[in-house]
């Protein structure tokens, strides 16, 4: 990925020498053009066309700020709530993610999740134990985990 | 007209951020245990403190006309660094042998707990 964006903005200087005209949007032009020429020769590369990838990212982005105004609605109402009946637990949920990367986003994201904080994660990588406030189910629990962020972070790192 | 649509903005998310830091303060005196005020702790005090930025962000940018980048910073650093305070103390305060509340249905960490000890015992 990191390779193609090189090669774009290496594309966007070519054409600002071409054009021989040095601004800012003589190279948003060029990038532009490049981002084409990548496009169109995307099967040569290793990796897919880095333009997925980056949408990938910024739908990350979205899940985090949206789950982190529904956590806090949650907690406001677990907080507020004139009498106390919280059912805390420990769980355990098993991950299908390799990299350490993702290993760290994916917790980032459970602990600004409603009602769940990451309390440790296992020395072999495979497991979180996850701290929920108020715990009825662990298949719904782990279920929701993995069909929004593990899915979302897994679309990011594809290859 | 511009500028009292301006002003509401600035006012609701100075407001929701002063209410979301007033509702982690009474969080963290009603819930039975460290665990549980970490959620309170971890969550609601970062969006208060962020929303707060972003209304200081929106005054000087809008209405006093000096554009911050250093505020947005802030807002990431915190966006990064909230939840991951949270995770540790957590962690620290599990290891370090802190009972979960009576409440508590479920805990699958406490075999962990043991072999930790046993294997200290070991050594």
């Amino acid at each position: 990925m990191a390779f193609q964006i090189l090669l774009n903005v290496f594309i966007a200087f070519v054409w600002m020498f071409l054009s021989n005209s040095f601004s800012s949007a003589t190279f948003i032009i060029g990038y532009l053009l490049g981002l084409i020429m990548l496009f169109m020769l995307r099967r040569f590369f290793t990796s897919r066309f880095y333009l997925g990838r980056v949408w990938a990212v910024i739908k990350l982005g979205g899940i985090f700020i949206k789950e982190l105004v529904a956590a806090n609605v949650a907690v406001l109402k677990v907080i507020l709530k004139p009498k106390l009946d919280l059912r805390p637990a420990i769980f355990e949920m098993e991950t299908e993610l390799k990299q350490d990367w993702e290993i760290t986003l994916l917790s980032l994201l459970i602990t600004l999740t409603p009602g769940t904080v990451v309390v440790n994660v296992s020395e072999d990588r495979t497991k979180l134990y996850v701290h929920a406030i108020d715990f009825d189910n662990i298949d719904d629990a782990v279920d929701s985990i993995r069909s929004t962020f593990e899915k979302a972070i897994l679309e990011v790192s594809r290859s | 007209m511009t500028e009292m649509l301006i002003n509401s903005l600035i006012v609701i998310f100075i407001s929701v951020g002063v209410f979301f830091i007033l509702v982690t303060a009474i969080g963290l005196i009603r819930l039975p245990d460290i665990y549980s005020r970490a959620h309170a702790a971890s969550k609601s005090a970062t969006l208060g403190v962020m929303s707060i930025l972003i209304g200081v962000f929106l005054h000087f940018w809008l209405i006093e006309g000096n554009f911050n980048p250093r505020i947005i910073l802030g807002i990431v650093f915190l966006f990064i660094t909230g939840p991951v305070g949270g995770h540790m103390m957590a962690k620290a305060a599990y290891f370090s042998g802190v009972p979960l509340a009576k409440e508590t249905v479920r805990d699958d960490m406490a075999p962990l707990v043991d072999k930790e000890a046993t294997k200290k015992e070991q050594l």
